[in-house]
């Protein structure tokens, strides 16, 4: 039994190659895969029995043969229709390594599949059948292997038995893939002549069928590639996930170095809180490690009282990532209802969920040809480059430096279910503070206002909560004329009956404003402008604290009470006309005779509050 | 060069998922069902939130059919792991005698383990459930997710799965809606040994062979646990040699001819043997889908 005793062990102390296949319907990706499997003697028994049955119902080969590509379709409709339409993941090993393959479809629509698979993979196999060479799929699963940052690229030449093992066909493939690839950012590329249906230089070298190709078999390949490099081991990044503390004597934040290393007295800064301290110890149920790197989870004890949640991160004070609410990141859009600018997510990155906005689409990729172009949304597989914000800072590096901080996935508010995935990209557009895409004035504004109620922090009582207790709505009321005597009278008549009636009102007159919070402006046409939009914030803020806000502007125009409807967001805002309707330039909700008592006329606006439901009606 | 093994990373793997499922969830619980991969994932959980305890439950779903020995093992093993632990089993079908003679395997387990799962989810209101289930068990199994989302009546729909990119997980769900969290997904049978074998877990003993006695049925050995069991006109138990690779309800899981007592000799016994290890279980071989089938409707 010793030698299963030394089996098991060599098994454990192997190292791990994920690795992501991708190829056409047709290009023998199954057969390869299969074959993989079967001739590394993972294949039991009892599955190779029950595929000889149903081969004889569907299988596609001739009579007799083994079809290994039934071997892998999991899903009943997917054995039907002949197409694996989801990742499925298969394991080997051979003495010298494990494997953990992520199968992927080729198929057209599929873009989301091989992203899902890439973004575990250090390697991508990409088949071509020798027969068709270089086709656009082939440059599609090279282009997102990169994307995904596969930095190891193995390509496969399948089906060269059929052409009669020709070393011409195989060069002219070799030669036009590695001109395609020299706009890719993949440093390691192989390539290998097989036929995964006859087994050629799969796992054997097959020196009598290709004598011109002295090069490594496929499988000798996968298990030679160092991929160690690929992972970060520079950058402490430290996610905590959970505080544990099983008494009050112990503290530990529990998380997965996601990269970098770390040892016991390392100097260490908190985010967000930006406190610093020291590691103190580095606890396992195995034993305290005197130091700790990727991807090991493990738990950190700090040498201070540092308060410490679910969701911070815990860093190298020497080397910080980015902090920042506002940066880049290319998209590829899973979602059904496509990627719009403006629309609203949440992110998940690094082990929290943080509120975001897609504030700009910059572009889109046509992953056929890699080529940018504008465009008003990203559809279902749609790849394309975005500037984010969101309502806190991330702690992230950029993508191709940290593949585990620069990474983040989209998650719809409503559905719950994710939607895209991010890399977030070294910003071009952000810090060069490139102006966004803005048209004119009313969309610069509404661009302002979106984003002010993005921000915009509430404390723990709520609008609802401020109603109840004062037996009112929040409400910004605008009176307007063409005597500006008359109208502050009015305001100030409102304003003195609302408070009679035990409600909150406040008047605020124009000069009060041009003289106080707008004095800093001056000028000409756009001082008023900026007076208006100091009156339409104040209204915001007044109505949310739950006032009825009267202001009096005489001769207002549609312009104005259009600016201070969206400053006013989300609340509404009420419009009372004095004088001749015709005369007063705007759409007033109610609109008084200016020869009647000032009395009644006030009487009418409390009538029209009730009938709103701004006030109570048992108040007047 | 400072690289994991391929089991340091897959046990590295396994915590990083059971802290971050707990990071999300409001009311997690650990699907325990016994077997060996159930004394792994509690062993991975423990070494999650050490030196904390667990922070959640146990449930084992009780069929009132398990072999004797298990019960006995997970009463012993959750007093020595100090783990708490709720059992639940489909009252109406124990009052209805549900049993797998009279009512066919199918039915026998829609009540009383699919069933009994569901009812004991609803009653809990959990939110997250972490399971043992390896990707590499079964076909259907390869394209699982490892947070699997069920809908509001604990169903799998293949469509309505969310993409998992990178080691993000997506656990948010709404009103009655799961997430079914398997932290062995990327864990191979030869694994899960080692992993026994290193760590020495305690496992069921009728994973090892013993002196049994035992009935043949359709070419399997179906051991007679308790008296209970229905023999058939002329059939009368003889005592075997045999041990078994899965775990299930006694009537319905075959156990193999085997010397096997180590670990080490089991494995050596599989890689000869080269049968799957769920071609033991009955219930898979309802036709050609099933597990895919049964996983649809709830079952694990």
């Amino acid at each position: 039994m010793n030698d299963i005793g030394n089996f098991l062990n060599e098994h454990e102390h192997k190292n791990l190659l994920r690795f992501i296949t991708c190829g056409s319907v047709d290009d023998g990706k199954s057969t390869l895969i299969g074959r993989l499997l079967y001739d590394s003697k993972l294949i039991y028994e009892d599955q190779l029995s029950s595929l000889q049955d149903a081969s004889a119902k569907n299988g596609t080969t001739g009579a007799g043969e083994i079809d290994y590509a039934l071997l892998l379709d999991g899903l009943k409709a997917e054995r039907e229709q002949g197409i694996t339409i989801d990742v499925a993941y298969r394991y080997f090993s051979t003495p010298q390594r494990k494997f953990i393959i992520a199968d992927t479809p080729g198929h057209e629509q599929y873009t989301r599949n091989m992203a899902t698979g890439a973004s575990t993979a250090n390697l991508a196999v990409i088949l071509i059948d020798a027969r068709y060479g270089v086709v656009t799929q082939t440059r599609r699963h090279a282009f997102i292997a990169s994307l995904l940052g596969i930095r190891h690229l193995l390509v496969a030449v399948n089906k060269m038995d059929i052409g009669g093992y020709q070393e011409e066909t195989f060069r002219a493939i070799r030669q036009a893939f590695s001109d395609f690839a020299q706009k890719l950012d993949i440093p390691d590329i192989r390539f290998v002549p097989i036929s995964a249906l006859k087994g050629t230089n799969v796992v054997a070298r097959a020196p009598a069928l290709t004598p011109w190709y002295a090069g490594p078999s496929l499988l000798e390949l996968l298990e030679a590639i160092d991929v160690s490099q690929d992972l970060n081991l520079r950058d402490f990044r430290f996610p905590v996930q959970v505080v544990i503390r099983p008494d009050l004597n112990f503290r530990g934040f529990a998380g997965t170095v996601v990269s970098g290393t770390v040892k016991p007295g390392d100097q260490v800064r908190v985010l967000p809180s930006n406190k610093t301290s020291s590691v103190k110890r580095i606890v396992t149920s195995d034993g305290d490690l005197q130091e700790a790197f990727a991807p090991q989870a493990v738990t950190l004890e700090l040498a201070d009282e540092v308060d410490v949640s679910s969701g911070d991160m815990i860093v190298h004070d020497n080397d910080l990532p980015h902090v920042k609410d506002r940066f880049e990141a290319v998209v590829i859009w899973l979602g059904e209802a496509p990627l719009r600018a403006g629309s609203r997510y949440l992110v998940r990155h690094a082990g929290r969920f943080v509120k975001a906005r897609v504030e700009a689409l910059l572009y889109a990729v046509d992953v056929n040809t890699m080529e940018q172009k504008g465009a008003e949304e990203l559809p279902l597989n749609g790849i394309g480059r975005v500037v984010i914000e969101t309502t806190q800072p991330l702690y992230f590096d950029a993508y191709a430096e940290n593949r585990a901080t620069g990474s983040l996935v989209f998650v719809d508010p409503v559905s719950n279910g994710t939607v895209g995935a991010a890399m977030v990209t070294d910003s071009v557009f952000v810090d060069a503070g490139a102006p966004r895409v803005v048209s004119d004035a009313a969309t610069l504004l509404r661009d302002h206002v979106e984003r002010r109620e993005f921000h915009w922090e509430t404390g723990l009582v709520s609008a609802r909560d401020r109603r109840i207790r004062n037996r009112h709505v929040g409400k910004a009321v605008i009176v307007t004329g063409t005597s500006a005597q008359a109208v502050q009278a009015f305001g100030k008549e409102l304003e003195l009956r609302l408070f009679l009636l035990n409600l909150n009102s406040y008047f605020l007159g124009f000069s009060s404003l041009s003289r106080g919070l707008a004095s800093d402006v001056r000028g000409n046409r756009s001082e008023h402008d900026a007076q208006i939009q100091r009156l339409g914030e104040l209204a915001r803020i007044l109505t949310d604290a739950g006032l009825i806000f009267i202001t009096a502007l005489p001769d207002l125009d549609a312009y104005t009470v259009d600016r201070l409807k969206v400053l006013n967001q989300p609340n509404e805002l009420i419009v009372v006309g004095l004088g001749d309707a015709a005369r007063i330039g705007v759409d007033a909700a109610i609109t008084l005779d200016e020869t009647e008592e000032i009395g009644p006329r006030v009487d009418a606006v409390l009538g029209f509050l009730a009938d709103q439901r701004v006030i109570p009606e048992y108040c007047i | 060069m400072k690289t994991l093994s391929q089991l340091k990373q897959l046990e590295a793997e396994s915590i990083h998922i059971f802290r971050d499922a707990v990071s999300q969830a409001q009311n997690p619980i650990l699907l325990y069902s016994i077997g060996k991969d159930s004394s792994v994932l509690v062993r991975l959980a423990q070494k999650a939130f050490f030196p904390g305890r667990l922070p959640f439950k146990l449930l084992h779903i009780d069929s009132t059919w398990k072999f004797r020995e298990m019960i006995a093992f997970r009463d012993r093993f959750c007093a020595e792991q100090k783990l708490d632990l709720i059992v639940h089993s489909n009252e109406q079908g124990r009052a209805d005698g549900v049993n797998p003679f009279d009512h066919g395997s199918r039915k026998y387990t829609d009540t009383m383990k699919t069933q009994a799962l569901l009812q004991a989810l609803k009653r809990g209101k959990y939110d997250v459930a972490f399971g043992g289930a390896r990707r590499d068990e079964e076909k259907s199994r390869a394209k699982e997710r490892v947070f699997s989302f069920r809908d509001k009546h604990q169903q799998w729909d293949p469509k309505n799965q969310r993409p998992e990119l990178w080691n993000i997980y997506n656990a948010r769900v709404n009103h009655e809606e799961s997430v079914r969290v398997f932290p062995l997904s990327n864990w191979t049978e030869t694994d899960v040994w080692q992993y026994i074998r290193i760590e020495r877990i305690p496992i069921v003993p009728l994973y090892f062979a013993a002196l049994r006695p035992v009935v043949e049925r359709d070419g399997q050995w179906i051991m007679v646990d308790d008296g209970r069991m229905r023999l058939h006109a002329g059939e009368r138990p003889v005592e075997k040699r045999v041990r078994f690779r899965t775990l299930g309800c006694y009537p319905l899981t075959g156990a193999i001819e085997s010397d096997a007592t180590t670990i080490e000799e089991i494995v050596a016994e599989t890689l000869q043997v080269r049968v799957s290890e769920r071609s033991t279980r009955v219930i898979d071989h309802d036709g050609d889908s099933s597990m895919e089938q049964k996983k649809r409707e709830g079952y694990f």
